[in-house]
């Protein structure tokens, strides 16, 4: 088989596998009740899945390693809700300290708000970036780290009272309007962001990662390219808090907390630094085993009529952490390393059943 | 016969770190087309002084120019003014220190001592990324292919550079697979692919085989005729540097301490005392 041939087939396989994903959405959504698991793992999974994918962009292709996702998330989240909570219930979310009176009537329409949202962080990363990415590797993640506690701790703040509403957080968020809107908003920014990773840019990214003294001699502008990446993958972090925000329908600022970084960060890192294939499933993997698979470990357990003492509230999450443990430590490289998930496996099979004489044709 | 203009001129540079003085008052030439040499011991400030020349150190005191303008200038400042323990204090009052993009914009390109190759990526994608920076679309035309034309084009001159150095046929090999050879021909196809007239080369024949270090000397010289080059070049092969150049500079301790044309290099008592001595023995 010719490359061409082969790169044609790759995208023909890879269109198919997308109807068939796609099918797959409208099965579940037609033929299982709104209250499914696997209906919020799904959907859950999906939003993880683009901050996932937003976190790498950084960490796994430009080589920064970035802990402020969640700070992102946050400022995304609170404009997205801040934009389109209905203004005839602003009265009563904000019913304690009132709201502030350029806010009372604004209301955009979701798909406006969610990228407004992204534009505000994609500001604010603009604004912290010159003076943070200047920041050696440990200081890097220690400085955006702590941006995202003070972007928390700010926007709980009683001086924000009449814009976030302050430790009461905020309210009648609008929900998704459809089964289908996350998925869609999540495919086309990991598209984007697939583009990009796989464009002139993106390659510049991976040179720095890769050897930032070289990538420097080959005459690529550190500074410039690491803003950039920063900047849209705060761009995408905020677009993915505001899913958060119309999933959850309400948010106060401890939403945002550290261990949502720490869980994204899992979820790259088992995934795979570098690859978004990786991240995608890992995503839907992690969200699954948290939130459903593992449930029952947090139901009272009897055996013979006598209760197990492990099994109460909590004890998942114990597990779900020694399961993480030991994907971290036995398989570093996360399921798919750097690499891309790809079709070869089918196409080299194709080829070996090609009779020998085939290929003097090409 | 008219002298050939001068491409790079180093003047006066210092390079002190804290109290060591890597590189001591080094002035020299290089002239369009020449291969020019810089020899000497381990740790004698050769790398050191490419370092400054790429940007990579801002040096202490001096100038470097390129084309006749002025590209790097220093004096010694701050905690370095009572420290300096170089010459020319006082000579240079400038400060012109842009980061290795800019002098790689500027066309001198270079490879490294310890091979610094982007060694999960393919050999094809480490010649584009030198593509990258002569790039004209911005980021979001790039991302979303509205600059197709460009891209193909940049696909096929790095092909074509890939064909001409012999490596097409590893094109999609990742670069950390090739064996040590074709790993130092991949750092110069990659340092032309930044399309430079000044190529500095850091030791390319180290690691070599025997076959492979001559095979060099007729390499270097090709790519200087066909890409219309000039080379600086650092190496310890003295077979190689007495075939292939044109003059030769000679440093110890920082300090330059001969130059001239290589059968001058030869018969000069202070370098064979410095360093040939020793080389030869080995
Ligand atoms: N960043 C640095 N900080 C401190 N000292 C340095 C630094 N870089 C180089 N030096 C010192 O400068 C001196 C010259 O080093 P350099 O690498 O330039 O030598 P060299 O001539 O290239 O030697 P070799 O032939 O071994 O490559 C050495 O003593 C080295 O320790
Ligand atoms: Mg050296």
């Amino acid at each position: 088989m010719t490359e061409q041939k082969k790169h044609k087939l790759s995208i023909l396989f890879s269109a198919i596998a997308i109807v068939v994903l796609a099918l797959l959405l409208v099965g579940v959504n037609k033929y299982t009740a709104p209250t499914y698991m696997l209906r919020t793992v799904l959907q859950l999974g999906s939003i993880y899945a683009l901050v996932a994918v937003s976190m790498n962009l950084l960490n796994g292709f430009t080589g920064l390693f970035s802990l402020g996702q969640a700070g992102f998330m946050a400022l995304g989240a609170y404009t997205f809700a801040i934009f389109t909570i209905p203004a005839n219930q602003r009265a009563g979310v904000y019913y304690l300290y009132g709201v502030a009176d350029w806010l009372a009537n604004i209301e955009l329409p979701i798909v406006a708000a969610l990228i407004v949202a992204g534009i505000v962080c994609a500001i604010m990363a603009a604004l912290i970036g010159a003076p943070v990415l200047r920041l050696k590797s440990d200081y890097f993640a220690i400085a955006t780290l702590g941006f995202a506690e003070i972007v928390r701790i700010i926007v709980g703040s009683s001086p924000m009272n009449r814009i976030t509403n302050g430790s009461l957080g905020l309210k009648m968020i609008p929900k998704f309007p459809n089964f289908y809107f996350p998925f869609i908003v999540v495919a086309i920014c990991i598209f984007i962001v697939w583009l990009l990773i796989n464009s002139s840019y993106g390659r510049a990214f991976k040179a720095i990662r890769e050897d930032e003294i070289a990538a420097e001699a080959m005459g690529i502008n550190l500074a410039k390219h690491k803003r950039m990446s920063f900047i849209i993958s705060s761009f995408f972090a905020g677009v993915g808090g505001a899913l958060m925000a119309m999933y959850m329908g309400a948010i106060t600022s401890t939403t945002f907390n550290i261990t949502l970084t720490y869980n994204i960060l899992l979820i790259v890192v088992i995934g795979g630094m570098g690859s978004l294939t990786g991240s995608i499933i890992s995503s839907f993997l992690v969200i699954a085993a948290r939130e459903w698979w593992l449930r029952f470990l947090d139901q009272p357990f009897f055996i013979g009529g006598v209760q197990i003492p492990l099994f109460k509230t909590g004890f998942r999450m114990v597990v779900f952490s020694i399961i993480l443990m030991i994907v971290v430590l036995f398989f570093r490289k996360g399921i798919m390393g750097t690499k891309e998930f790809n079709w070869n496996f089918i196409l080299k099979r194709m080829d070996k059943k090609q009779p020998a004489g085939g290929e003097g044709n090409e | 016969m008219s002298e050939k203009k001068t491409i790079l001129s180093v003047k006066d540079i210092t390079m002190q770190f804290g109290g060591v003085v890597a590189v001591n008052n080094l002035t020299l030439k290089v002239r369009e087309g020449e291969i020019v040499s810089l020899i000497g011991p381990n740790g004698a400030g050769k790398t050191t002084a490419f370092n400054v020349i790429t940007g990579v150190y801002a040096p202490t005191n001096g100038e470097v120019k390129f084309h006749d303008k002025t590209i790097i200038s220093n004096f010694p400042k701050g905690k370095m003014d009572k420290l300096y323990a170089g010459e020319n204090k006082g000579k240079y009052k400038k400060t012109l220190e842009p980061t290795p993009d800019k002098i790689t914009k500027l066309g001198i390109a270079r490879t490294f001592q310890n091979i610094r190759l982007f060694k999960e990526l393919t050999v094809l994608e480490n010649v584009l990324i030198a593509k990258h920076m002569r790039m004209k679309a911005n980021i979001f035309a790039d991302t979303f292919r509205l600059n197709h034309k460009e891209e193909q084009k940049m696909r096929e001159d790095s092909l074509e550079l890939l064909r001409i150095l012999d490596l097409y046929d590893v094109k999609d090999e990742i670069a950390s697979s090739l064996p040590y050879g074709k790993q130092r021909h991949l750092e110069i196809a990659r340092a032309l692919a930044t399309e430079p007239t000044l190529l500095l080369l850091d030791e390319p024949a180290a690691g070599l085989n025997p076959q492979e270090t001559d095979e060099l000397t007729d390499f270097i010289k090709d790519i200087r005729d066909k890409f219309h080059l000039t080379v600086f070049m650092i190496e310890h092969h003295m077979n190689l540097v007495m075939d292939i150049s044109d003059r030769i500079y000679v440093i110890d301790f920082g300090k330059q301490i001969a130059n001239g044309t290589p059968a001058e290099i030869q018969n000069n008592q202070h370098v064979i005392d410095a360093y040939l001595g020793v080389a030869d023995d080995e």
